[in-house]
């Protein structure tokens, strides 16, 4: 427990160190940046280019446009972030239970192994942006005992697409890490096939897959924003940075309050996954 | 009745003759050590009693069975190099692992795990960690699981490999506390000399390519007396039995 609470205080300080270089850059550097013969070396300090970190967080509390009635940015900012969460979470739940799977059918047969792997790691090689149109497409096309699929499933089967691949190839190889020596051992014991993967591939593949499965969380969230932005999706932290990002000339800090809840989004996913580490914690050493 | 009976056993694998013209017949609780240069097969000869590999020829029963026949009802336990516990499982989990596979219920299970620890001197590290344990006593605990079926046949293959002297000497005493103790035949692979002698009824030297058989030598404990392995560590016919040993490695290897 020293060490989990030494880690969050190192991030803390890590974030806090952001906050000074950031507002440091803003104090030292010229307010127009540094320009040699036509060249921007560095970019523009002003506040309409990098507003204060106290301006951004202020802005979180006020109203997103003005007049009565309006929402406070830092609440848009939450339900978009909350939004996302859904889709992300959802698509790492998806990809994350058919890459399992299918490490899982590569492992009982390497014919599939040989046959399939290739096409895992092209499946990846494949740019998202030529993906997600296709997918957007499926709306209004599909239509599953009577539900039409919405906007939101795209957004969904993206995120999993994403985490799908990290989890595959974790699972694949930790079902595969155990050695020669205790494969041996369970067939002295005449022990099945199902046997030994419950008693000895599953538990063994948990330090590869707890890793995976963070990485497979970031491409979720990564892959919901992008789907968001890339389906024209709405509700979530995706668009909302679009279009704050349209008015960031007059209103720089509400761009920079929305990349922020896409950054905590971000650890929050990660934090998930760090609940699911504590719960396998068993497991966690026996990787060599 | 035998616990090994080996006729005429044959194995290539490709171009490489591993094993020819095995006889070997193990009586049941006679301890019986295999010797031999590295690639003598004695090694492809222990893991085809264990079924982990076929047999080219030749006919092999394992308690009267055929080896896989064997296998499955667990005549045998078996030890390698490695002590091979799993990091996740403590010590008693590890020992218990054999009976859980086999379906025997929990507390049965657990009971016996608790009497294979206090046979070994473990009982008070039952709750711990493989990787808390030495060298030493991880290969205990997985001696203790090899003899969690209770298995009329414990077949090692160079268990002691990677431990210190003094370690080693100390779990020789123990093994052969455990073969008497049990009543297990044991077939115990090795290239040290003394280690053999020490332990074994029976010397089985090996040659190499092909792998066969070139003696037997009756161990140093005539009619096989028991006392204490230090006494016989210092006794004349230890003395006697490796200098036998040895001189038949190296008739085995022509030179």
């Amino acid at each position: 427990m020293v060490s989990r609470s030494r880690s969050l205080l190192t991030a803390v300080a890590a974030f806090l160190l952001l906050v000074v270089l950031w507002e440091l850059a803003k104090l030292v550097l010229p307010a127009d940046g540094v320009t040699v013969g036509g060249t921007r070396l560095l970019p523009r300090t002003g506040d309409a280019a990098m507003p204060h970190v106290w301006t951004v967080l202020e802005r979180l509390g006020t109203p997103e446009v003005a007049g009565a009635g309006s929402r406070t940015v830092g609440a848009a900012v939450a339900s978009g972030a909350l939004f996302t969460l859904g889709l992300a979470l959802g698509g790492l739940v998806i990809g994350g239970v058919s890459g399992v799977l299918l490490a899982l059918l590569m492992a009982r047969f390497g014919l599939l192994q040989r046959a399939a792997l290739p096409y895992v790691v092209a499946s990846q090689t494949v740019p998202l942006i030529a993906v997600a149109p296709l997918v957007a497409g499926w709306g209004g096309k599909i239509h599953i005992l009577g539900w039409a699929w919405q906007p939101w499933a795209s957004v969904m089967v993206i995120a999993a697409y994403l985490a799908f691949f990290p989890v595959a190839v974790g699972m694949l190889r930790g079902l595969t890490s155990p050695a020669k020596a205790d494969v041996e051992l369970f067939r002295s014991l005449a022990a099945g096939w199902w046997t030994t993967l419950l008693r000895l591939r599953l538990p063994a593949s948990v330090p590869h897959v707890v890793p995976a499965v963070r990485l497979a969380a970031a491409a979720a969230v990564v892959g919901a924003i992008v789907a968001e932005i890339s389906t024209g999706t709405r509700g979530g932290i995706g668009r909302l940075i679009i279009s704050y990002a349209q008015a960031a000339t007059g209103d720089p800090s509400q761009m920079y309050a929305a990349i922020l809840g896409a950054a905590v989004l971000g650890l929050v996913a990660a934090a998930a996954v760090g609940l699911l580490d504590v719960g396998l914690k068993r497991y966690r050493g026996s990787v060599s | 009745m035998t616990a090994v009976e080996l006729e005429e056993v044959d194995k290539r694998f490709g171009e490489v003759h591993a094993l020819d013209g095995i006889d070997l017949t193990i009586a049941d609780g006679e301890f019986v050590s295999l010797i031999g240069p590295s690639g003598c097969g004695k090694s492809t000869l222990l893991r085809i009693i264990a079924d982990l590999e076929q047999a080219g020829g030749g006919t092999v029963l394992v308690a009267g069975k055929s080896p896989q026949r064997a296998r499955v009802d667990q005549e045998y336990g078996i030890a390698f190099q490695a002590a091979g516990l799993l990091e996740w499982r403590t010590v008693a989990e590890n020992v218990e692992l054999p009976l859980q596979v086999h379906g025997m219920g929990k507390a049965q299970r657990r009971a016996r795990a608790a009497e294979l620890l206090e046979l070994v001197g473990l009982a008070d590290f039952a709750a711990s960690r493989p990787g808390q344990l030495s060298g030493g006593m991880q290969q205990r605990v997985a001696i203790a699981r090899a003899l969690a079926p209770s298995p009329r046949l414990l077949l090692m293959d160079e268990p002691f490999g990677a431990l210190d002297e003094m370690t080693r000497e100390r779990m020789q005493a123990e093994l052969l506390r455990l073969a008497r103790e049990t009543g297990a035949a044991v077939l115990f692979v090795t290239h040290s000399i003394p280690e053999a002698a020490v332990l074994s009824d029976r010397v089985v030297v090996m040659s190499p390519r092909p792998g066969r058989i070139t003696e037997v030598i009756g161990g140093c404990r005539p009619g096989g007396a028991v006392g204490d392995i230090d006494d016989v560590r210092e006794s004349t016919a230890f003395f006697e039995a490796i200098t036998a040993v040895r001189e038949s490695l190296r008739k085995a290897h022509g030179s």
